[in-house]
């Protein structure tokens, strides 16, 4: 095969005007459009800084858990309703984890506080990692491109999952300790900010980051963003999508670890079916930021969040709706969600 | 005839429980261009798609450069030197056009000699460069969708319906690049039904009618054999007033 170029043959006059880059900004103003629009509804400022601050943190956590089930969605076209199970392993590995450096969480020095928080973090992260790897291998893949026995089988992992937590950990809620120096608040004036949510936004943000980077600056990324609009063609120019599957998969279930220690640290309690819970918000949350969208995902996590908070401080009785309406009226004008990706 | 590059032997393939290709046997040999005609729905693409492994021949074997390719996967198809440009054009609309090429380029950032090879044909890939693939028009996307398969060296390029509602100046373009690439040593397989096209650029026919292969010979002695192009495939090649 020669890799030298054929000769240069001289163009043919091809007119054509230089179409747009057409950005679609719409879905960054929603964020501080709800929160503009709630200010006046809330009344107090300080009220409504508490409240935007929690949204925002609680919104990150919701960002962490969902960003690798839309990648795994949109790449793999796999409905994993077995999502929830590494949540809830995640959260209880990290709180065994947790549970001998309890000198580093019951100190004061912040330092040791957040050591502890990686250490537990990176062992939930490696534990559902590996999980993720035997779930694809075992339950998902006898199952690709079959959605109905996809959701079947994967509910099914996830009641295993959820037995088996019960069998390892007991049955009963269990304490999540909140690290000394990560309790209480900060205060800015008249304005309390708890120094978990802050935790929270800190690593929200730094996921999103490296997210972005991994998907925008190499070729791994390439290659997931180009399998998410068209498998079959990444396969036709020789590249075996399937490894590409496995590695989404596991990074997926991983960020669903951390997640779950984020969750289960922001609750303080842990139950086996922590992961359940959160997963009826993670998947409005996917399918308002438009299935496969990293970018959707996390514009689409704040709005969730920041609609749950203020709803549950207006009007308590509309909260539990309030977020199946939200995906209505986004879903109404966007069919695909806030950024859908290309699809062939 | 050269040496057959690609060797096609009682291949059949089913999509669901439809019977396609029903024992399809042809060869196409190195070097040049081998046009394969037919009716609509007469089992082009699928064949195509076939020899790509992305739908499975379920009976017949497949040969490329001497090794059976009937039961690899598609990207090791793609690896053993095959490119395909999809009727669809396959291009990925949120990649940018340099995005879309890098990926092409297995081996490597693309030579750049090679561009320039490419851009003289297709210059509006070069003024579009850092643009998503989305936004360009149906030539330009067709354009890219060819660039991708000649940004490296293939063995050969399966094309399917290239010049389907592209406007006359590209296909200028895109008839002086397949002559370029057959003098470079890369054989195409050209599913083709623009009669100007397929005549221009075909050194070999294959016709196909209901998922078998009725006719196969020199695209000259087709071209200027109208009885048998009515009886092939109830047309005349020759061009309308």
């Amino acid at each position: 095969m020669t890799k030298t170029a054929p000769p240069v043959a001289p163009p043919a006059p091809v007119t054509a005007a230089v179409p747009g880059r057409r950005f679609d900004a719409v879905p960054l103003v929603l964020v501080p459009l709800l929160a503009l629009v709630a200010l006046p509804l809330v009344g107090s400022t300080n009220s409504w800084i508490t409240l935007t601050v929690a949204g925002l943190a609680m919104g990150m956590m919701i960002f962490v858990i969902a960003s690798g089930l839309t990648l795994i969605f949109g790449l793999m076209d796999v409905l994993n309703f077995g999502h929830g199970a590494f949540i809830a392993v995640g959260a209880y590995v990290a709180l065994s984890a947790l549970g001998p450096l309890a000198g580093w969480i019951q100190t004061d020095a912040l330092g040791w506080n957040l050591a502890a928080l990686l250490v537990a973090a990176l062992a939930a992260m490696a534990v559902t990692g590996v999980l993720g790897l035997a779930f694809e291998r075992v339950i998902v893949r006898p199952v690709y491109g079959q959605h109905l026995k996809q959701i079947l089988i994967t509910m099914g992992g996830l009641i295993v999952a959820e037995q088996l937590i019960r069998v390892v950990w007991g049955a009963d809620q269990k304490p999540m300790p909140l690290p000394a120096g990560l309790r209480g608040a900060v205060l800015f004036g008249d304005i309390a900010v708890e120094k978990f949510r802050l935790l929270a936004v800190v690593v929200g943000l730094s996921v999103l980051a490296a997210m972005l980077l991994v998907l925008n600056r190499t070729r791994l990324g390439l290659l997931i963003r180009a399998g998410v609009e068209n498998g079959e063609m990444v396969e036709a120019l020789g590249y075996r999508i399937r490894r590409l599957f496995v590695a989404v998969f596991v990074a997926g279930s991983a960020l669903a670890g951390l997640g779950g220690t984020l969750w289960a640290l922001y609750r303080e309690t842990l139950t086996a079916d922590i992961g359940a819970e959160v997963m009826v918000l993670v998947f409005i949350v996917i399918i308002i930021g438009g299935l496969g969208s990293v970018g959707g995902c996390f514009i689409g996590a704040l709005l969730v969040a920041l609609t749950a908070n203020y709803t549950g401080y207006l009007a308590p009785k509309f909260a539990l709706v309030s977020n199946i309406v939200l995906m209505v009226a986004v879903l109404m004008v966007r069919p695909n969600g806030l950024w859908p990706v290309a699809k062939r | 005839m050269a040496e057959p590059l690609l060797t096609l032997s009682g291949v059949h393939t089913h999509i669901g429980r439809y019977h396609i290709l029903q024992g399809v046997d042809f060869a196409v040999p190195a070097g040049g261009v081998t046009v394969l005609l037919g009716r609509n729905g007469a089992g082009k693409t699928t064949t195509l798609r076939t020899i790509m492994g992305l739908w499975r021949a379920s009976a017949g074997t497949l040969t490329f450069d001497g090794r059976p390719i009937t039961a690899l996967g598609t990207p090791d198809i793609a690896r053993a030197g095959i490119a395909y440009v999809p009727e669809t054009m396959g291009i990925f609309a949120d990649l940018t056009v340099r995005e879309n090429m890098l990926l092409a380029a297995r081996s490597g950032p693309p030579d750049s000699g090679r561009l320039d090879w490419i851009f003289g044909f297709f210059p509006a890939l070069k003024t579009f460069w850092q643009q998503p693939a989305g936004v360009l028009s149906g030539g330009q996307k067709q354009m890219l969708s060819i660039a991708r398969a000649v940004v490296e060296p293939r063995r050969l390029i399966l094309v399917d319906e290239p010049t389907k509602g592209i406007a006359p100046a590209i296909i200028e373009n895109m008839i002086r690049a397949f002559r370029e690439l057959k003098r470079s040593d890369t054989t195409i397989l050209l599913v083709e039904q623009n009669v100007r096209f397929a005549s221009a650029l075909g050194d070999h026919a294959v016709v196909m009618d209901d998922g078998r292969i009725v006719h196969a010979g020199p695209m000259a002695a087709l071209a200027a054999d109208t009885a048998l192009q009515g009886r092939l495939l109830g047309l005349s090649l020759e061009p309308h007033a």
